[in-house]
């Protein structure tokens, strides 16, 4: 790293910087050229009939509409796993506790569990939810397990989020004769809640962007699901299976489009939201 | 007035009551991410021990074959392949990485931080089979008829380098946090000796986030051993030990994937097997990346 | 997984009964994923009675069949003597296993023993086959699919295993890209999965075509095989029936499955 002997400090230092500067630029060139050359190749097949219609022969011909809302359903039922739990632990953690050994416990799991491969996530869910509780491939295993595996990011963004509202919020209520409840409630929640939802949005995107862990668990039926026992194919495992088998580029390339395009719009999202947040305790 | 007390008194016991009561259901939550795990470790081992019981240990450690339809559950092979690949992408990635973080933490203007760190952490949204479509479109083919490279193009070398820019977001997220961590005083001191900006960065910065980076480095490590999807579309698959960078590999969460669907009895329980061998590996990871950051963390307290 | 599978076909059962559709008229199928999808085609065209399909392989089929968890099980394989017991087979439809060369490979035909040298590892470049100087890429389905159960079978025998080396793939459509796309490539695929960017071989002189597999000449093939518990009664006969009918054959021809009860 250090190469003061082969270069003068003020050279070493011009050299270093162009290289610095130019590794960022290929990495963020790596990001817009993955999402151009995606886009660019799914512009011709995307259109609001390949959203809203149903595929045929497999997904070679027509749209895309029963993996749309079978995203939807499956995020939404994560989404409905993970925001209670992960803002309720949260607000355990950021409120009702100092450091201990309980806390270290639990923040070390929360930890290990953000760690574990989603794969990993997918042979549980098969095992617990499809299997041993009798759901069988369906709307609710797949949301159960993804629920779960979004749930570490809730839980930290929204202790984040909580511990980042002034503690004069909190004083200014109880003095005013709330409970330590009702103090949270009323007033620690709402100033957080940008933060919260930021971590549910992106929780949305992890949910969105997964295949390893849905296939398994939401399987693969490419039919409109109707109730929460339906088999569901995500967008995402609709576009591998269509990379895997074959069937059609172009429909790939456009489901592909759509994918990047959601996941594009909710990191906007949460970005948007984020900066809110810290706008408003600046 | 009795009333009136007697009134308050019910209304504060019920509030205390409702107190205790969601702190409990507060606590419970809390819970919920150990409890997961801890179901987690049940019915992997559940579903993948008795196989490992039933043939030994050594029948998954010490056999170099896999071919469980026919009694061989070597997963030496998948070891290597993963090892392979994990390497692969950290010599991609730690560099381009690290550099990347320096720029963001030490040298970019506010500005140009605001736009650059959301577009690094979009690279983290992309799906996985997006980074794998792209491997197979672009980097197998080019491998493949390239005269120098050559090979089936589905290779150690593909998924080393798609892994690479998977773990960029988890490198540079991690290493800023490290490098911000470091006071600026360190920064001023160096300076004021009349360092220039880089003999700062890697005599007095680098050096002080070190371990925030090493963590960042294993998290990254992490992230390639445990990606599936990515890895299956581009590696190859093939169940040996890669006697070239060009040569097919199979990681072990492509050896999960990929047979998952037909699987039945010894089969399907042996792929839980191989789930057990890489939980233990994440786990290890993760565990070692947090016990490296908050000894650091300490440090500057 | 036998266990794993059974489960989601017990499943399904009990939900098909929730269902309260008319006794007899519910038929379900369980068993072979190579013959699931054409088993939900006869289903969609068939008029008599609401038909529910699972998956889990052909040894859960013919454990479904001899449970009566399923009404009739599916087997992609011939059924070995100790499995047979008081079960009634019907052969559906034959399914011809394709071996696939890039569309430029002059390398036209191969005996059984070139294709197991070149799947066992020994015959590595075209060049040993009168092709190009080229290494040859083997490409080959995932253990436990039942198309690389079959090929294994009649093509590597029990003495031969499929080389390491070889790249795997867990999808036909996938594999039939892969060789579309390299000309070394070397795959094998079902008939149904045959298009002009891939060259499907003749083996020791025969083609596979829908002839030459329906007569047996083509021997790289495997029966689908309907399994009932005794012979076949009320819904589920009907249901065969139709499947044997020269509509329900039909449909197996358009799928790319070689009929056997029309010509």
């Amino acid at each position: 790293m250090t190469m003061p002997r082969l270069l003068a400090p003020r050279s070493a230092q011009r050299v270093a910087m162009t290289l610095m500067w130019a590794a960022t630029a290929a990495t963020v060139g790596l990001l817009l050229f993955i999402i151009g050359f995606v886009l660019r190749r799914g512009a011709s097949t995307l259109s609001w009939e390949f959203l809203f219609s149903s595929p045929r022969h497999s997904g070679a011909l027509g749209g895309i509409l029963p993996t749309v809302v079978s995203t939807i359903y499956v995020s939404a039922a994560a989404v409905l796993v993970a925001a209670p739990l992960g803002v309720a632990a949260a607000i355990y953690l950021a409120e009702y506790t100092k450091e201990s050994r309980l806390t270290r416990v639990i923040r070390s799991g929360t930890d290990a569990l953000a760690g574990i491969p989603s794969i990993i996530f997918g042979l549980f869910g098969f095992a617990f939810f499809v299997t041993a509780l009798g759901m069988g491939w369906s709307i609710l295993s797949g949301g159960l397990t993804l629920g779960l595996m979004i749930l570490p990011t809730v839980i930290r963004t929204s202790e984040e989020a909580l511990r980042a509202v002034p503690r004069h919020y909190r004083d200014v209520a109880q003095s005013l004769g709330a409970s330590k409840w009702q103090s949270i409630r009323s007033v620690v929640l709402p100033a957080a809640a940008p933060g919260v939802m930021t971590g549910v949005v992106l929780g949305i995107g992890r949910a969105v962007s997964e295949t390893a862990a849905v296939i398994f668990t939401a399987g693969v039926a490419l039919k409109m699901p109707f109730s929460p026992f339906d088999s569901a194919r995500t967008m995402s495992v609709h576009f591998y299976t269509l990379t895997m088998e074959g069937i059609s580029d172009d429909m790939a390339y456009g489901t592909a489009s759509v994918l990047v395009v959601t996941i594009l719009l909710i990191n906007i999202g949460a970005y948007t939201i984020m900066n809110r947040l810290t706008r408003k305790y600046r | 007035m009795m009333m009136m007390i007697a009134r308050t008194r019910t209304w504060m016991a019920t509030a205390h009551l409702s107190d205790a009561v969601i702190e409990r259901c507060l606590q419970l939550a809390a819970w919920s991410a150990v409890t997961t795990l801890a179901l987690i470790t049940l019915f992997i081992l559940r579903e993948g021990m008795p196989v490992v019981f039933d043939r030994g240990p050594m029948a998954f450690l010490g056999d170099v074959r896999w071919a469980p339809t026919r009694g061989h559950f070597g997963l030496l092979p998948m070891i290597a392949g993963t090892a392979v690949v994990t390497a692969g992408a950290l010599l991609i990635g730690l560099p381009l990485g690290l550099a990347g973080a320096i720029t963001l933490a030490e040298l970019a203007p506010m500005k140009a931080r605001l736009v650059l760190k959301p577009m690094i952490e979009l690279l983290a949204g992309i799906p996985s089979v997006v980074y794998g479509f792209i491997g197979m479109e672009i980097l197998v083919p080019f491998i493949r008829e390239r005269g120098t490279l050559g090979g089936p193009g589905y290779s150690a070398l593909a998924a080393s380098i798609i892994l690479g820019i998977m773990v960029l977001p988890t490198i540079i997220g991690i290493s800023i946090d490290a490098l911000e961590a470091v006071p600026k005083s360190y920064r001023d001191g160096s300076r004021a000796l009349g360092a220039t900006q880089w003999q700062t960065i890697t005599g007095v910065v680098l050096p002080a986030a070190r371990s925030g980076i090493v963590a960042a480095v294993i998290l990254g490590m992490g992230r390639a051993v445990g990606e599936t999807m990515a890895v299956i579309m581009v590696a190859g698959n093939a169940v040996q030990f890669p006697g070239s960078l060009l040569a097919p590999v199979r990681t072990l969460t492509a050896n999960i994937a990929l047979e998952m669907s037909y699987a039945t009895g010894a089969h399907a329980r042996a792929l839980f097997a191989t789930g057990i061998v890489l939980f233990i590996v994440s786990l290890s990871l993760n565990a070692i990346a947090g016990r490296v950051r908050s000894g650091k963390r300490a440090s500057f307290a | 997984m036998a266990r794993v599978a059974l489960c989601l076909a017990v499943t399904g059962c009990t939900r098909a009964a929730d269902a309260h559709v008319p006794a007899g008229a519910v038929i379900t199928l369980a068993g072979s994923t190579s013959i699931q999808p054409f088993a939900e085609r006869w289903a969609e065209e068939y008029a008599g009675g609401r038909i529910i399909v699972q998956s889990g392989g052909s040894t859960a089929g013919i454990k479904a069949a001899h449970d009566g968890t399923a009404d009739i099980g599916m087997s992609s394989r011939a059924l070995q003597p100790a499995e047979t017991a008081g079960l009634v087979e019907t052969v559906v439809a034959r399914d011809g296993i394709a071996v696939i060369v890039h569309a430029s490979n002059p390398v036209r035909a191969l005996t059984y023993a070139q294709l197991r040298a070149i799947y066992g590892g020994t015959i590595r470049n075209w060049r040993q086959l009168g092709g190009p100087d080229a290494a040859i890429t083997v490409i080959t389905r995932e253990d436990g699919s039942g198309t690389r159960d079959a090929f294994e079978q009649f093509v590597m025998g029990a003495s031969h295993e499929i080389t390491a080396s070889a790249l795997v793939t867990a999808y036909s459509g996938g594999l039939r890209k892969m060789v579309s796309q390299d000309p070394n490539a070397i795959g094998y695929v079902t008939f149904s999965q045959l298009n002009p960017q891939v060259h499907a071989l003749a083996i020791d002189g025969v083609t596979p075509t829908e002839p030459s597999i329906a007569s047996g000449a083509y021997r790289l093939q495997r029966p689908f095989v309907f399994l009932t518990r005794g012979a076949p009664q009320g819904a589920a006969q009907q249901f065969i029936a139709y499947v044997l009918s020269d509509a329900g054959q039909r449909i197996a021809r358009a799928e790319g499955l070689a009929p056997v009860t029309i010509q």
